[in-house]
C-alpha cells in the first residue's frame, strides 16, 4: 500500500509553502466498471483543513472534479522552523484522515 | 382568452411541479456529508449557479490581477494542474471552476488572514473548457478565465 499522505512544509524569508499529495481514489460516481458494467460508487474528499499549531489556515470544500491522488500547494505567513502544519481530510462516505508535519 | 390562462395555469402547475420534485430529490438523498459541505454549489450545472449558491452571488467582476497558470493543452483530462494566485487584498476565498464540466464547481479554498492568496491543485476537465478562477476579496468576487485544450476526456472517459 501506498503512502497515504506525502507533506512538506517549507520556511523561506516569512513564507512557508505547503505541498501535500493526498493518496485517495477521488471516484465521481460517473466511472463505469468496464467488466460489469456498473457505475463505480462516488467516493472522494470533500474538506480539508490546514492548521498551523492549531490554529485554521486555510479549508478546501472539494467535489469530485478534483483530480484522483490530489494535490494542494499553498503558502502561508508567520509560521517558525520546527512549528506543526496539521492537514486532515473527510470524505462522502464519512472517513478522515490526518497527518502532520513540522516546518523545515 | 380562455385558452392563453389555461396555457399558463398549466404552466405554473407544471413548474411547480418540478420545484417540488427537486426539493424532495434533495431530501430523500442520506445527508451522511458535512453540513458545512456545499452541496447545492457542487451540484449546480452552471458556472453562475454555482458561484451564487457557493458566494451568495453570481455578479463577478473580470480582474487582470487574478493569475492562472495551466497547460494550454492536457494530454490528460484527468490530472490538469491549475494554479491561482491574485495581488488582491483581503482574499477570504478562491475557487475553481471549469465550465464544462458536468458539474462546473471542482474545488473551493477558503483561506484565514495571513494565508497567502496562492493555491496550487490538480482537476478533471471533461473536454476542452475554460478554467474559471474566482477571488472573492473585501466582499467583491472577481474571476479571470483561462482555456485548456483537452485530447483525453478526465470523468470516466
Amino acid at each position: 500500500m501506498a503512502k497515504k499522505w506525502k507533506v512538506r512544509a517549507n520556511l523561506k524569508g516569512d513564507v512557508t509553502t505547503v505541498k501535500a499529495l493526498i493518496t485517495h481514489p477521488m471516484e465521481t460516481g460517473m466511472r463505469k466498471n468496464k467488466k460489469t458494467g456498473k457505475k463505480v460508487p462516488a467516493h472522494y474528499i470533500q474538506d480539508l483543513v490546514a492548521e498551523h499549531n492549531g490554529k485554521k489556515i486555510l479549508n478546501a470544500d472539494w467535489g469530485p472534479a478534483v483530480s484522483a491522488n490530489p494535490y494542494i500547494s499553498f503558502k502561508f505567513k508567520g509560521a517558525k522552523v520546527g512549528d506543526k502544519v496539521k492537514l486532515s481530510w473527510v470524505d462522502n462516505k464519512g472517513k478522515s484522515d490526518s497527518h502532520d508535519v513540522a516546518v523545515k | 382568452m380562455i385558452n392563453i390562462r389555461r396555457r399558463k395555469i398549466l404552466k405554473g402547475t407544471l413548474a411547480a411541479g418540478a420545484v417540488s420534485l427537486a426539493a424532495s430529490a434533495g431530501i430523500l438523498t442520506p445527508q451522511t456529508v458535512l453540513a458545512a459541505w456545499p452541496k447545492s454549489a457542487f451540484s449546480a450545472k452552471s458556472v453562475n449557479d454555482a458561484v451564487n449558491s457557493l458566494l451568495g452571488s453570481s455578479s463577478l467582476t473580470g480582474s487582470s490581477d487574478i493569475n492562472i497558470k495551466t497547460p494550454a493543452i492536457a494530454e490528460n483530462g484527468a490530472v490538469v494542474n491549475v494554479s491561482v494566485d491574485t495581488n488582491l487584498k483581503n482574499v477570504s476565498s478562491i475557487s475553481i471552476l471549469v465550465e464544462k464540466n458536468d458539474s462546473p464547481l471542482a474545488a473551493n479554498f477558503n483561506l484565514a488572514p495571513g494565508t497567502i492568496p496562492f493555491i496550487k491543485t490538480r482537476v478533471k476537465v471533461r473536454k476542452t473548457s475554460s478554467i474559471i478562477a474566482v477571488v472573492k476579496s473585501g466582499g467583491t468576487l472577481y474571476s479571470a478565465g483561462k482555456e485548456v485544450k483537452v485530447t483525453i476526456g478526465g470523468c470516466g472517459g
